[in-house]
């Protein structure tokens, strides 16, 4: 009984003396570890997306010496199965019990909408790796989110833009029917000055567009732009090319319909088709270079641009500790830190603009067969340069 | 819209209710003799799918892919029901619909791990992935004229087995009367394994069909299970005749809908339609008989 009395005191006075150490690490010092939460959907039907961006974190981590700032990292990662509500109990645990100094992952709008608050009232970082809202673009955008993907609708400006410079005239639309679908046929339309012959919603998560393709061909437009993430963009280009559309009238989407976790499971119905994205794998910069050919040694597969996102988030956490001189604790200097974005990027030089949304290109890409015979995505051009989002004059803050 | 577009979205409504068919019938089924709600039917769909995407790389032919993963369905089929189905015939509904849940969410992972969380690829063979005229000016694609007579071919096999074959009079007298089927001595336990085994090869004959022109992914069978849900209730719960109208009604009126209203509306469309139908026959179409 004595021992165990006496067990139990040396391991209370190892709790405190383990308390003490991480109350040491306070303002003013260096930390000696730097914690990071990642929240995404890793399970259930979107987890394609979350794996790919913890993949491309994870690589960024380990290019940086698994270290950030020169400061050892850990990683406590959460699963929010694409609801919001698990995604605001799981930010809460990772912030009180965790106690982590930055939240990144976060694929989809809607979750994002929900953990930003839980997350930012609480003085930590947020570092958007995919979903980036028009609401945190513009009035509500907030100091100590950083979103280093792209806000929504800019991809799809950036395909508007490229067919209204290409002349073509009458233009067929179609999204799902939830918020980012409309964000992304506004975005488009926002550079788009021809004649929309139809712009046509379908229920989320439809299996079969038969009926909508029926129509589409009747309609005779001169191009098709859709935008369809995932599983529904699957469904739209294979059944595309099946119904003989594809050489009767050309599609164009964006890169979220046609990243790399999904062409394989196309095959031959994508190839051909014309996208747009702020990254293409083979983008030629150093850092770049780098990244794909070791994600293709690590994953025994090519990145899709959500691991590009996930990759650039790490180095971003890197250049921003190492700015701060590793005093995370101090947020002012911190966040100067992550404002600075001082790292070279999968797409050459990073900035943010006021609104901490990057300002970058967007590149027209094509689907082709690579010397091995896999589908993967070939830039075109430039559809526009230093591109910034449409919220940010909206967004008061000024640095 | 002209005659030519009407004919063509009234065959897209008959192959999409054809699909429906194939769920829903070994859905109703398995209600009406074991009255058991099964929500994990769509996980038998999505592993019917995955098997013949595998078999077909493995085999390159899309007919040995089919012919090998029905056996492989009905067997999967047949394990779920005697490892974890058969301790819920006795349990009440509630019971059964979080359990079957629950295998929803393990047919998901056991998926994301053995084949990846990314999608998986089915190409459409070869020989069927022409176009075929039908009339002057209406061609349509081959694949979906084959989903069509296989799903009629189904429900006419279904029909014969029901109702002129010893097991379909077995399966008729345990809907309607299963204690008195027990007491004559018929294996009751080995009856349900079989027509849960049944079942399975249905749902999961409708992913292999399907995998061809979907995504064969983590959850694909969750849409067109809520769908199959709504059909045996339009049809009456239990019953294969009521399945079969219930789902190319839904099939027709699901695509017709989603061209002719606007969005909000025609996604709303078949749940109106079920309601209506259950006013006016709070039953179903063709309730199955019951004593």
């Amino acid at each position: 009984m004595k021992r165990k009395g006496l067990l139990g005191k040396f391991f209370g006075g190892l709790l405190l003396a383990l308390m003490f150490s991480v109350n040491s690490a306070a303002v003013g010092h260096a930390a000696d570890k730097v914690k990071v939460g990642f929240i995404a959907t890793l399970s259930g039907p979107g987890a394609s997306l979350g794996t790919d961006i913890l993949d491309g974190f994870r690589l960024g981590l380990s290019h940086c010496g698994d270290k950030l700032g020169g400061i050892p990292v850990e990683l406590v990662t959460g699963d929010d199965q694409m609801r919001p509500e698990v995604a605001v109990q799981v930010a809460s645990r990772m912030v009180e019990r965790d106690k982590v100094d930055f939240v990144t992952g976060i694929v989809f709008s809607n979750v994002m909408m929900a953990v930003a608050s839980p997350i930012l009232d609480q003085g930590r970082f947020l570092i958007s790796a995919n979903a980036g809202p028009s609401l945190l673009a513009g009035d509500q955008c907030h100091p100590n989110l950083f979103t280093i993907s792209w806000q929504n609708d800019q991809t799809h400006e950036a395909m508007g833009k490229y067919l209204q410079d290409q002349g073509i005239r009458r233009v067929y639309l179609m999204a799902p029917d939830y918020q980012a679908g409309k964000d992304g046929l506004t975005g488009f339309k926002r550079y788009f000055d021809g004649e929309v012959v139809a712009e046509v919603y379908t229920r989320v998560n439809q299996p079969d567009y038969a009926a909508e393709l029926a129509q589409l061909r009747a309609a005779k437009p001169d191009a098709v732009f859709v935008f369809y993430p995932g599983g529904m963009g699957i469904n739209f280009v294979k059944q595309y090319a099946q119904a003989g559309l594809k050489d009767e009238i050309p599609l164009y989407t964006t890169a979220f319909t046609l990243d790399q976790s999904v062409l394989r499971a196309m095959g031959d119905a994508a190839l051909g088709l014309v996208n747009a994205s702020f990254w293409s794998p083979d983008l030629d910069n150093p850092v770049n270079k780098k990244f794909v050919a070791d994600f293709k040694d690590t994953h025994n597969r090519l990145p899709s641009l959500f691991a590009a996102q996930g990759y650039d988030a790490a180095l971003l956490m890197d250049s921003a500790v190492r700015s701060a001189k590793g005093q995370i604790r101090d947020e002012d200097k911190l966040r100067e830190g992550f404002r600075k974005a001082d790292f070279q990027s999968v797409r050459g030089n990073f900035r943010f603009n006021n609104n901490h949304f990057p300002v970058q290109n967007f590149y027209i890409r094509q689907v082709i067969k690579n010397e091995e015979g896999i589908l993967t995505n070939k830039m075109l051009g430039v559809a526009f340069e230093e591109h910034m989002d449409a919220y940010h004059k909206q967004c008061p803050m000024k640095w | 819209m002209d005659p030519i577009l009407f004919f063509t979205q009234a065959l897209n409504g008959l192959q999409f209710g054809v699909m429906l068919f194939l769920m829903a019938t070994g859905l109703t089924l398995i209600f009406g003799v074991m009255n058991l709600i099964n929500l994990a039917h769509g996980s038998l769909y999505m592993m019917g799918a995955y098997f013949a995407a595998t078999l077909q790389q493995k085999t390159g032919s899309f007919i040995w892919a089919i012919i090998l993963s029905i056996p492989l369905t009905v067997l999967l089929g047949m394990i779920v029901e005697m490892l974890a189905l058969r301790r819920l015939y006795n349990r009440d509904h509630l019971d059964q619909v979080l359990a079957t849940y629950g295998l929803i969410l393990f047919f998901n992972e056991l998926v994301r791990m053995v084949w990846g969380p990314q999608s998986y690829f089915m190409a459409l063979p070869q020989f069927l992935s022409h176009h075929v005229q039908i009339f002057s000016g209406l061609t349509y694609p081959v694949y979906r004229l084959v989903i069509i007579g296989v799903g009629l071919g189904v429900g006419a096999g279904l029909y014969g087995l029901i109702h002129h074959t010893r097991l379909g009079m077995l399966i008729r007298a345990g809907a309607s009367n299963r204690e008195m089927v027990n007491a004559l001595g018929v294996n009751i336990r080995f009856l349900y394994t079989v027509v849960f085994g049944l079942g399975a090869a249905l749902a999961g004959l409708a992913g292999m069909l399907a995998g061809p022109i979907l995504s064969v992914e983590v959850g694909m069978g969750e849409p067109i299970l809520i769908l199959a849900f709504v059909v045996i209730v339009i049809g009456g719960i239990g019953s294969i005749q009521g399945a079969f109208f219930a789902a190319v009604l839904v099939g027709v009126a699901d695509t017709f809908g989603r061209v002719l209203l606007p969005p909000g509306m025609a996604s709303m469309g078949i749940y109106v339609l079920m309601a209506a139908v259950l006013c006016w026959r709070p039953e179903g179409l063709f309730p199955a008989q019951r004593t």
